[in-house]
């Protein structure tokens, strides 16, 4: 049995176009962040490696993307397991050749895609800063566009098993996420976790005895000015999400607007509490970090769930954020600067298991079961893939800068040049000129 | 211990699928499903202990 495109009006065409317009500034929300929260020195590496992983993510996703992605409806393989099919990976030509761009919803959700891919590679931006290679992190993000990315997106958008377990196996309406927290947010954030383990910490993150040192942004204007602007673009990816692969008409993006808000409200509030009660002072970059993580949290659900079921998952969301950043940190040893992990990938599963819990539509039932293999599925393929590609790319391309390098900053070692030649002057170290 | 811990992500995710494909019974799927993601868990937890050791200062 095969899933049907949604049928859009002119306006509804309409709408969803602007909406995507809206999704770069997403992009340049996370861009800001990931910058703000490295280190000075190696802020004009990081701004100029977004720009080129949003380039390659789009030309890797246009070459052979969206060839493995698909559609609803459009050519797909299939095999047929206990007399049920399986759509497991979708048959379309390379260079979207097989596509019609004429707003059609194939082609407008080819055309979200490559943005969105985009945004999912920015993610692993985050956790690597500060000692990330530009040509591997280009390297990285071509695997994650033209493999992990796509084929986890044709089983959730593209009609494949996962979205078609509700047809085939009585689980709800299958696996349901509009905005991509699973398939854009924790796809993204278990690659940042990869990035993160391969890489490993940051010089002088962690002493011989293991304990973590501090290590602050440097700008948090840039990182607030960031979750303004993501802000705008999530409103953007989940309306044109909703309305292109769960079906919600023109109007229903007003439920997605006031869910996608409220969550990221309530979660920085929360954030906000929480570290003025345990520290005295409120933290800028936790805030930060727990308004993406409403954001990220809102996505899945958020055509489907109440404003009320919405204050509750940002708030979830927001408090498991800033537990998970200090377990990764200070437990597990692992050095992600701008907290990416705990932003996308454990609120992004949270968002996807909200749904479950909280969808509110007819034919729930089982709903949150579906929404489990969702999960089960990006800690049992997606993780172990993106996990195992990178690896295979560092044996062959060491990922990471040199010593020497990272003791001078990304910006002199890769680039030559500093982000602030001006302004910045490092106490910790004399850089040769 | 890390192929140990990724290849418990997987057995997880195959015991999850198999109740899915292999069971009618609501409570038996949902409960086999669950066993399945503890696998899961189980698999992140040797992962990440796998990842500890070389978490000293490079410098």
């Amino acid at each position: 049995m095969s899933l049907l495109a949604p049928a859009l009006t002119e306006a509804g065409t309409a709408g969803c176009i602007l909406f995507i317009l809206l999704v770069p500034l997403a992009w340049a929300g996370l861009t800001l962040i990931n910058t703000g929260l490295g280190r000075s020195r190696s802020a004009a590496h990081s701004m100029l490696a977004a720009l080129c992983v949003v380039a390659v993510a789009a030309l890797v996703y246009f070459a052979c993307g969206f060839a493995w992605q698909g559609y609803l409806g459009r050519p797909a393989h299939v095999f047929t397991l206990a007399g049920k099919g399986w759509n497991w990976l979708a048959a379309e030509p390379l260079f979207l050749r097989g596509l019609r761009l004429d707003g059609s919803p194939a082609s407008l959700a080819a055309w979200l895609q490559m943005l969105s891919v985009g945004l999912a590679a920015l993610i692993p931006l985050g956790s690597g800063a500060d000692r990330w290679r530009l040509p591997a992190s280009c390297a990285s993000t071509a695997l994650l566009a033209g493999f992990t990315y796509p084929w986890f997106a044709h089983w959730v958008w593209g009609g494949g098993w996962l979205a078609q377990l509700g047809a085939n196996y009585g689980l709800g309406r299958g696996l349901l996420d509009a905005g991509g927290s699973g398939s854009i947010q924790a796809a993204g954030g278990l690659t940042a976790l990869s990035i993160a383990w391969i890489l490993g910490p940051r010089l002088g993150k962690y002493s011989r005895d293991g304990i973590p040192t501090a290590i602050p942004g440097h700008n948090a204007v840039l990182v607030l000015l960031g979750c303004a602007l993501a802000l705008v673009g999530w409103l953007g990816l989940n309306s044109a999400g909703a309305i292109l692969f769960t079906g919600a008409a023109l109007t229903g993006t007003v439920l997605v607007g006031v869910n996608t808000t409220l969550s990221a409200a309530v979660a920085a509030l929360a954030v906000l509490m929480i570290t003025r009660m345990r520290f005295g002072k409120p933290d800028a970059s936790l805030v930060a970090n727990g308004w993406i993580s409403g954001l990220v949290a809102s996505s899945a659900g958020c055509g489907s769930v109440t404003p009320a079921a919405a204050l509750l998952i940002g708030l979830v969301a927001g408090i498991l954020v800033i537990f998970s950043i200090e377990l990764l940190e200070v437990r597990l040893a692992v050095d992600d600067p701008s907290g990416a992990v705990s932003v996308h990938a454990v609120a992004g599963i949270w968002g996807v298991l909200a749904l479950g819990f909280f969808g509110r539509f007819p034919g729930a039932a089982g709903q949150w079961l579906a929404q489990l293999v969702g999960v089960a599925t990006l800690l049992g393929f997606v993780l172990p893939l993106t996990y195992g590609l990178n690896w295979l790319l560092n044996r062959f391309y060491p990922q990471r800068a040199p010593l020497e390098g990272e003791r001078l900053g990304m910006d002199v070692s890769e680039l030559g040049a500093t982000a602030y030649p001006e302004f910045v002057i490092h106490t910790e170290e004399f850089i040769p000129r | 211990m890390k192929l140990a811990g990724f290849l418990l992500l997987l057995a997880g995710w195959a015991i999850v699928l198999s109740a899915v494909v292999l069971l009618a019974s609501p409570p038996q799927r949902a409960g086999i499903a669950l066993a399945g993601i503890g696998i899961e868990a189980l698999g992140l937890v040797l992962a990440v202990r796998s990842h500890l050791a070389p978490s000293g200062d490079r410098g």
